[in-house]
This record gives structure tokens, C-alpha cells and sequence, in this order.
């Protein structure tokens, strides 16, 4: 087990480098920062002082470790729009898209268990087959056209909820805001919550189905079935709990996918996350600021990446071995 | 043999009918409507510059009074434009007709570059094995890792910014095809590479060494056309999804510029008119959407019941 954490923290660190790299590749790369400081009317003898200073001489050895360095200590450079370091601004934006995909999150796994659970236990029944159809149309549809089919039903024709912001918020603690305690709130968070979990809620319900329905034709089933245990008890103990296992494995993957759907979703609402700052940000090349989300989005991914590896590890002993001997 | 060869042989059509795939193909109605609802719609947008009324990539034709006319079943229509105009006055029918021949050909070959890179990769990996293979399917597992739409939008976004909007809309089709490809391999490597190490271990394969085939050939002609059903499988949903991606990425404005506008871009141009009525410019070119993913996914789980019966999960 120690060998195959050392494996995978390894694995982890070289995955971050690499996105360091690129991220370090591209701020060289993309817009001048002499200009963003400075502006056109300062001359060339200055402007060659300031690179100096700046270290913009230096190889490209020296300015990738100093940047590195930078990184580690927090310091992923300042926006030149918003003139503050860019980490923070992306802080500041990061609770409103932890709780979009909280409440999406919500959603998921308050529909996916039943409807999963129901679609297996009578897999013949009507409402089951509509439950998947519905499903595969749910697949098809687009996240962002989901969110405008939403805008242009409940905001625009019947007025019900409100189409963009987050409304109401009350500050929690530092960055934090949360839509969760007011009402203005809670109507402004629903829409793009049910958008962004339109596009995972049918996949969840046909993992959870596939699963429960391999699990029910087991012999332990069977047993607990003969010894005259009551069917809700065998579904919802016995058999969903071997169920959940690779649900959770699976959960914790998309979680990585969740995030660059945020962008779409926040886009669609003009919901102030980090994924609508990200697009912004392209618009008005503001580099450090790109780079910055590049780095915390890739990090957001492989440490849930890493912790869902550690826990398959931990709770299945198969696994484990057979990524040992590779 | 000589007894049973009285009888002609059956032509190759005929041999393809009578396969256990048409059977079942003909007793489900579902893959069949859906294919026919797909051939409509592919046939009728590659033949756009043919059927339709307008030219949408012609200036010319475009007159910008001429914008926000509602389809020709609502109130205020203009008969010569049967489901509207959009915003710069193009006609909707033939600029849904243009984007949606636009979406369907990234598609396919954003999927054609998928599966050249992930079966060349699957098949080396799976039949040099050893380090080669670990190497490559850590990398497979890394990039799966990643969300495909993640590594899109960012990969699109810096592009973008370095090239300039200008230049980056006359290659778009190109961007979007090869971000497309390259992101989503992994999918193929591993299914193909799963194949592979199952056939390596079969007689034929042992007589072919035998015979003194190089590994070129054993992979191409003996091994790859025994992975063929899983690669069929896999296509169809990943057609079905670089659709969805080229539409998503075309939303945010990193894809299909709007002079030349895909089914993504038509939807995105038309959400800025949402709120004023004009929900036309969005809802029709969204349900052509949805309606050719859809069916594309309804014959992508036919595929998947018809040749791999065990594979039947999400």
C-alpha cells in the first residue's frame, strides 16, 4: 500500500509539473508585460532597464524556476485587469462555483439513487423505460442549451426565476458568500444547478441501474432473498452498498469533468464563478490570470484524481496488486 | 461442396441482408427511424449549396433589414423565409442546413483522427507491451483524467489569444477537428489494446509468427480486424460527442466563427435575442441539434446490444 501511495503522489507531482510548464510556456507567450505595465510612450533605453529588472533576460532555465518558486509560495503573478494578485481574484470567484456545483451535486445524487434503483429493481416497468429514454435524450442535449431552454422557459416566457447573478448572497467566512441562506438566493442557484447536473444526472442513473442489476443476480442476494429478508431492506443494504463503489469512483472522475462544465453553466447565467472570470479573462488576454486558473484547475484535478485512486486502493485490494506488478 | 454449390451464391448484398446485424436491425424500430431521421439530415445539409434557398457565406445575399423575421408560422413572417432570419438577416433554413453540414463534418473527423491515433496506439501498446505499454497507458489514464472539454476550452482559448480572433477563425474547422481528435485517443488505445492482448495469446496469431509475418502485418491484417466490433461500438457515441463538444466550444466563441457558423455558434448568436422574443435563432437550430445527437446515440446503444452484449453498462 505505502509503495503504491509513493507511486502515486510521484505520479501526481510529475502530472503538476507538466502542467506547470505548459502554463509557464504559455505566459511567455501570450501578450507583452512591458506593455501592460508601461504602455507604448516609454523608450527603448527603458524599456531594455525594466526587462533587466524584470528578469525578462534571463534563460529560460532561471525565469521557469523563478516562476516556479513564485508558484509554490502562492504567487501566480497579478491580473492585469483587476490589478490585484491574480490567486486571490480566482479565490474570491471560487466559493459562487463550489456552490453551483454543490447544489448540482445535490441533485444528482437525490434523483440518481431512486431512479436507479428503480430502473434495475423493474427493469420492465413503464415508467422504467421512460426513465431511460428520458435519459438518452438527457445525454444529447448540450449543457449550455439545457441552460437556454431553461432561460427562455422559466424566465423569459413564465417569469418564475430569475435568468443571471447569483442574487441575494450573505458573506459566511473570508471569500465565502452563500446563496444557500436567503430566498432570493435559493431562486437564483436553482436554474443553473438543475443545467449543470442535466448532463451527469443521466449517466449516474444508468451506472447506478447497470450496477444494482449486476449486484441483484448474485448469489448473496439470492441467499438473503431465501432467508426471508424483506425486498427494500435487500435493495437499499445489501445490494446498494456493493452498488456505490464504482459510483464512487466514477463520482470522484467527473468531478474534474464538473469543473469545465461550470464554465459553460456560469457562461449561460453570467453566474460570477470562476469559469465565466476564466472566459473573460481569454477576452481581454489577461495572461496571469489565464495561467493561473490553468494552474488551479489542473490542480483541483489531479489531487481529486489522486484521492480517488488512493480510495479505490484502499477499499479494493485487487486493484492495488495489479497496478503494483505493472 | 460440390453438391451444395448448385444453388448461385448468394451476391454480397444479399449475404448483408440476410446477417444476424440486419435482422436485428429490422426488428427494432427505434434503430431503424433513427437511422432514417439521421440520412435525412445528413443528406439534406450536404446537399445545402444544392436545396437551399440562400447562400448564407455569400454577403450579397444578406440584407441586414431583413433580420429577425419570425418563421413562416407566426405572425409578421415573410414567406420567402420559412423558419425566419437571424440576427444579420441571413435565411435560418439555409444557414441550418450550411452548420449543420459544418457540424457533422468535424464531427466525423475529429472521431477519424480519434481513431487513427488511439488504434495505432492501442495496437503497439498491446502488442510490443512491456514498458512501451506501461508508458503508454499511464499517459492514456493521465489524459483521461482531464476532461476533454477542459483541455478543449483551454487549449482553444490560448490559441485564440496568441493567433489573433482573425486568423483563428480562418483555421477553426482545423483547431477544432485536431482538439477534438487528440484530446479524446485514449478512448480507442484502451479498447483497442484490451482486443490486442486478448487475440496475441490465440493460435492464429502463433501460426502467423510462425509463417515469418513481420509484427506490421500480424497487427494490421490478422489482429485489427478482430477489434473491429469494439472500435464500431465506441464510434458511434464519440461521433455523438464531438458533436456536442464542437457545439459547446462553438457557444463560448472559441469554435466556429459566426460569419461561417455552425449548429453551436448559430445558438450562441442567437441567445444575445432571447430575451427580446426572437427565441427562434436559438430554438430551431438547438432542437436540430439535439435531434441528430439523439439519434446518433439511439443507434449508438443498437450498435452496442447487437455486437457486444456483455459491454452493457452506462
Amino acid at each position: 500500500m505505502f509503495a503504491y501511495l509513493v507511486k502515486r503522489v510521484f505520479q501526481a507531482i510529475a502530472v503538476m509539473f507538466v502542467i506547470s510548464l505548459i502554463a509557464f510556456a504559455i505566459q511567455g507567450n501570450l501578450g507583452d508585460p512591458l506593455r501592460e505595465l508601461v504602455g507604448q510612450s516609454v523608450s527603448e533605453e527603458v524599456r531594455q532597464q525594466l526587462r533587466e529588472e524584470l528578469g525578462l533576460n534571463d534563460s529560460f532555465l532561471q525565469q521557469y524556476l523563478r516562476f516556479a518558486g513564485n508558484a509554490l509560495q502562492g504567487d501566480l503573478g497579478t491580473s492585469y485587469f483587476f490589478k490585484e494578485p491574480a490567486l486571490d481574484v480566482i479565490l474570491k470567484k471560487l466559493p459562487a462555483t463550489l456552490e453551483l456545483v454543490f447544489g448540482a451535486t445535490l441533485i444528482i445524487i437525490g434523483l440518481s439513487v431512486p431512479l436507479g434503483v428503480y430502473t434495475a429493481i423493474k427493469p420492465n416497468a413503464l415508467l422504467s423505460k421512460i426513465i431511460m429514454g428520458l435519459s438518452i435524450v438527457g445525454i444529447s442535449i448540450p449543457v449550455f442549451l439545457t441552460a437556454i431552454l431553461m432561460i427562455f422557459v422559466f424566465s423569459v416566457e413564465l417569469g418564475w426565476l430569475p435568468s443571471f447573478g447569483r442574487g441575494d448572497i450573505v458573506p459566511v467566512w473570508g471569500y465565502w458568500e452563500t446563496n444557500f441562506l436567503t430566498a432570493d438566493g435559493w431562486a437564483h442557484i436553482i436554474l443553473p444547478s438543475i443545467a449543470l447536473a442535466s448532463i451527469m444526472l443521466p449517466l449516474f442513473v444508468r451506472l447506478i441501474r447497470a450496477e444494482m442489476m449486476e449486484v441483484l443476480q448474485s448469489e448473496y442476494v439470492r441467499y438473503a432473498t431465501a432467508k426471508g429478508i424483506r425486498p427494500w431492506r435487500i435493495y437499499f443494504v445489501h445490494a446498494l452498498k456493493n452498488t456505490l463503489l464504482p459510483v464512487i469512483t466514477v463520482g470522484g472522475v467527473q468531478i474534474g469533468t464538473m469543473v469545465a462544465y461550470t464554465i459553460l453553466t456560469e457562461t449561460v447565467f453570467q453566474w460570477p464563478g470562476m469559469g465565466f472570470m476564466f472566459l473573460e479573462a481569454v477576452n481581454r488576454v489577461d495572461t496571469p490570470l489565464i495561467v493561473a486558473y490553468l494552474i488551479v484547475v489542473g490542480f483541483i484535478f489531479v489531487v481529486t484524481n489522486t484521492i480517488v485512486d488512493l480510495i479505490y486502493g484502499l477499499v479494493n485490494p485487487t486493484v492495488n496488486i495489479a497496478r503494483m506488478g505493472a | 461442396m460440390s453438391d451444395l454449390s448448385h444453388a448461385p451464391a448468394p451476391s454480397r448484398l444479399q449475404k448483408v441482408m440476410d446477417s444476424t446485424m440486419m435482422y436485428s436491425f429490422r426488428r427494432n424500430p427505434v434503430a431503424v427511424a433513427s437511422l432514417a431521421v439521421f440520412l435525412v439530415i445528413a443528406v439534406l445539409s450536404f446537399l445545402a449549396p444544392l436545396i437551399a434557398p440562400y447562400d448564407p457565406y455569400d454577403p450579397a445575399s444578406i440584407d441586414l433589414m431583413n433580420s429577425e423575421y419570425p418563421p413562416a408560422w407566426v405572425n409578421g413572417a415573410l414567406p420567402e423565409f420559412v423558419l425566419g432570419t437571424d440576427d444579420q438577416g441571413r435565411d435560418l433554413l439555409s444557414t441550418i442546413l450550411y452548420g449543420t453540414r459544418l457540424s457533422i463534418i468535424i464531427g466525423l473527423c475529429a472521431v477519424a483522427l480519434q481513431a487513427f491515433l488511439g488504434i495505432t496506439i492501442g495496437l503497439v501498446a498491446g502488442y510490443v507491451g512491456g514498458r512501451t505499454d506501461s508508458l503508454l497507458m499511464r499517459m492514456a489514464d493521465i489524459q483521461l483524467s482531464f476532461s476533454t472539454l477542459m483541455v478543449a476550452i483551454i487549449f482553444l482559448a490560448v490559441t485564440q489569444a496568441l493567433f489573433g480572433s482573425e486568423t483563428f477563425n480562418r483555421y477553426a474547422v482545423f483547431f477544432l477537428i485536431a482538439v477534438i481528435g487528440v484530446a479524446e485517443w485514449p478512448q480507442y488505445a484502451r479498447t483497442v489494446r484490451a482486443t490486442v492482448l486478448a487475440e496475441k495469446k490465440k493460435e492464429y496469431i502463433d501460426s502467423a509468427r510462425v509463417l515469418g509475418f513481420g509484427p506490421l502485418r500480424i497487427m494490421i491484417r490478422h489482429i485489427l480486424p478482430n477489434s473491429l466490433s469494439p472500435i464500431f461500438v465506441i464510434s458511434t457515441v464519440q461521433v455523438a460527442n464531438a458533436i456536442i463538444s464542437e457545439a459547446s466550444l462553438s457557444f463560448l466563441g472559441l469554435g466556429m466563427p459566426p460569419s461561417q457558423p455552425s449548429l453551436g455558434s448559430l445558438i450562441s448568436a442567437g441567445f444575445d435575442y432571447i430575451y427580446s422574443g426572437s427565441w427562434w435563432i436559438t430554438v430551431i437550430p438547438g432542437i436540430v441539434l439535439v435531434v441528430l445527437v439523439l439519434v446518433i446515440n439511439l443507434l449508438g446503444d443498437w450498435v452496442r446490444d447487437v455486437l457486444n452484449p456483455k459491454l452493457y453498462k452506462g
